[in-house]
């Protein structure tokens, strides 16, 4: 899950991070008073969408006036930025930049430890500088039972600053990014640019903090945070129902159990020429509320032409999503032909079930992504 | 020959009384599976399936020298019962839950590093050795012995694989499900290892997906030390960036780990790979 740069802010508050004097703010009327009142002109008024490259897009600017105020709230209140309406901005005070650090944290999949990295380029995207020159960026790696060891938090410090009173201020930012990353269930929290100002202060400018969904059970705090207006709708109501859905462009849609699979069955429908309309699992033991459930939020794709079900049964029974497919077709108006493979526990019996459905059976997964194909012609 | 499971495996089922526990003990023992205990706190005593329930894992490994155990827990649970497993002397534990938070798996896997134990998964299908031990929730059926080991970060992408393998009339020796979470007890490599050591192995089918760098790092050790011949199969070609595919470690972050560059790296490294499921078990015809 991710969450903006002012509900990242408001985290590193809460840990002691600094950050500079800042109001979210809705409309433009709340961005003149904030500006005016409690932040002060010059500011910094900043699109809050969950994309990367806000800057470039016109997304963050300076206004040194209040009739800039008002024109910059006005046009990025307005503005999409990578296709998302652009609904809420971040009112800021204006820092004189010294210089610019990055620092940031993960899980890495390859050593299986936690990993602190600290580039002296910031407000650069780290995958750039990871890609053209990965030796500027310095890691330290936290020891997984005992933590990120004060000695540690010191050596990034005196790697981004020369100066031991900065160092060690940044010893401390480091140590309490470290903290919110493990405490909060964190999978990535970036300080990018970590600034410092003319009186010689450290601030982190932006805040990036994004959340591991297996970890939110035991965050409800983090959870109520979650943004659903920048979310997609359907995709928010398939996780509700414990299922997964990822929409695509395409116009075959794709009911699959396992995500594998469903992985498989896509590339498969594109291997063949056709388009998927969707990632979509219905997981493992998959009773008939559910794949009706899968159809229906399916159906709300209008580009859907075709649909197409690809089911291995192991804990899945296929006379299970048989009876599924039968009352989704008593509740739901489906017009779209339907393509099974069902295949594994219980297929003859779900043949039976749907003998008289009016579907389309294959064998294989091949044929069902050709016969699926064929029908939008 | 098989690896990590044999007729030797001594198995001991933790959450046994639960829905998921007893059903797949059920499937479990008619495999041929030597089912030897079960362990749900609190309800030691019981029977399960014929299986004698424990309170503890301790106790469990004393009373019946499983050396095995299969966790079927909530992932809220799972951690504990992973660490209970590892004290009680139990030296392979296959993890079939799902949702257990990342951070979890770094303490888990660094402090396994100082015990004689090895963890396949989180969100693990299991594993089997065709016609000796099936270990979790794969269905049975599909297996033949034979000569090709097949190593998964999926579940039912497996099945599908594995059933074109029997098809095509070879068979499997052993099958593993490493896995779709980040961190992962037992990767690509570690199971490479083993199946260069196990004569019965003749091919390995590696089946990947997007996230990460596994396959690529597997694909290098492959070109410089695994002599017998690697089949592979990459899914998520049409997978956007940044959004997760259902398994916790299928993401594209930015323009790493996608499909394409794992395909690259596996053919650069001499992996011959299928475009689909199908292929895949033709292209291992054709090399036995």
């Amino acid at each position: 899950m991710k969450v903006h740069e002012y509900q990242a802010k408001e985290i590193f508050k809460k840990y002691g991070i600094p950050t500079p004097k800042e109001k979210m703010c809705r409309n433009i009327d709340e961005v003149v008073i904030a500006a005016s009142k409690e932040i002060g002109i010059p500011c910094v008024i900043k699109a809050q969408v969950m994309v990367g490259g806000r800057g470039k897009a016109g997304g963050i600017k300076v206004a040194k006036n209040e009739k800039e105020v008002k024109d910059y709230a006005e046009k990025i209140l307005g503005m999409e930025i990578k296709g998302i309406p652009v609904k809420k901005v971040l009112v800021s005070e204006a820092i004189s930049i010294v210089s610019e650090a990055y620092l940031g944290i993960i899980n890495d999949r390859t050593t299986k430890k936690t990993v602190m990295m600290a580039c002296k380029e910031g407000g650069v995207e780290i995958e750039v500088i990871a890609k053209q020159k990965p030796e500027a960026i310095y890691k330290v790696y936290a020891d997984p039972l005992v933590g990120f060891m004060p000695h540690k938090s010191r050596e990034i410090g005196l790697f981004l600053y020369n100066e031991p009173k900065r160092a060690f201020e940044c010893a401390s930012i480091t140590e309490k990014l470290y903290n919110l990353f493990i405490e909060l269930d964190s999978s990535l929290a970036e300080i990018n640019p970590l600034v410092v100002d003319k009186s010689g202060k450290l601030i982190a400018l932006d805040a990036k903090i994004n959340f591991d969904d297996n970890g939110l059970y035991r965050h409800p705090d983090i959870e109520s945070m979650r943004d659903r207006e920048s979310e997609d709708e359907n995709e928010l109501l398939a996780r509700e129902q414990n299922l997964s859905y990822v929409k695509l462009s395409g116009n075959i849609g794709c009911v699959v159990n396992g995500a594998g699979l469903a992985m498989a069955t896509m590339d498969l429908v594109k291997h063949f020429g056709g388009e998927p309309a969707n990632f979509l699992d219905i997981g493992g033991s998959s009773s008939p509320g559910k794949v009706k459930n899968a159809l229906e939020i399916l159906l709300k794709d209008k580009n859907v032409k075709v649909i197409f079900f690809n089911i291995f049964g192991g804990i899945t029974r296929c006379d299970d999503v048989a009876n599924g497919i039968l009352e989704a077709k008593k509740c739901l108006n489906i017009k779209q032909p339907i393509v099974a493979r069902l295949t594994g526990t219980n297929e003859d019996k779900a043949m039976e079930i749907l003998k008289e459905a009016g579907l389309i059976f294959t064998q294989t997964m091949d044929q069902g992504a050709k016969k699926a194909i064929e029908l939008l012609n | 020959m098989s690896i990590l499971i044999n007729n030797n495996t001594r198995l001991l089922v933790q959450g046994i009384t639960g829905r998921d526990g007893s059903f797949h003990t059920r499937q479990m023992l008619d495999y041929g599976t030597n089912v030897v205990a079960g362990v749900t706190p609190g309800k030691g005593g019981m029977e399960v399936e014929g299986v004698p329930v424990f309170n503890s894992l301790s106790e469990a490994v004393k009373k019946t020298e499983a050396n095995t155990s299969v966790i079927f827990v909530p992932a809220r649970f799972s951690s504990s019962a992973i660490y209970e497993a590892a004290d009680a002397g139990i030296k392979l534990i296959v993890c079939i839950s799902e949702g257990l938070p990342t951070i979890e798996l770094v303490k888990i896997t660094a402090y396994l590093k100082n015990k004689d134990c090895r963890l396949v998964g989180p969100n693990s299908p299991g594993l089997v050795s065709a016609g000796e031990s099936k270990v979790g929730i794969l269905p049975g059926h599909i297996f033949k012995k034979g000569k090709v080991g097949v190593i998964s970060r999926s579940g039912t992408l497996t099945y599908e694989i594995v059933d074109h393998i029997t098809r095509v009339g070879l068979g499997q020796s052993t099958c593993i499900g490493i896995g779709g979470d980040p961190i992962i007890g037992t990767k690509f490599i570690d199971c490479l290892e083993l199946f260069a050591d196990d004569k019965d192995t003749e091919a390995v089918v590696l089946v990947g997906e997007i996230g990460g760098r596994d396959e690529q790092d597997t694909a290098e050790y492959v070109k410089k030390y695994f002599k017998k011949p690697v089949f592979g199969f990459i899914v998520g070609k049409t997978a956007p960036p940044e959004k997760r595919m259902g398994h916790a470690g299928a993401v594209i972050s930015g323009t790493s780990g996608t499909a394409a560059e794992k395909i690259k790296v596996f053919k650069e490294c001499g992996i011959k790979v299928g475009d689909t499921p199908a292929e895949v078990a033709q292209l291992v015809k054709e090399m036995l």
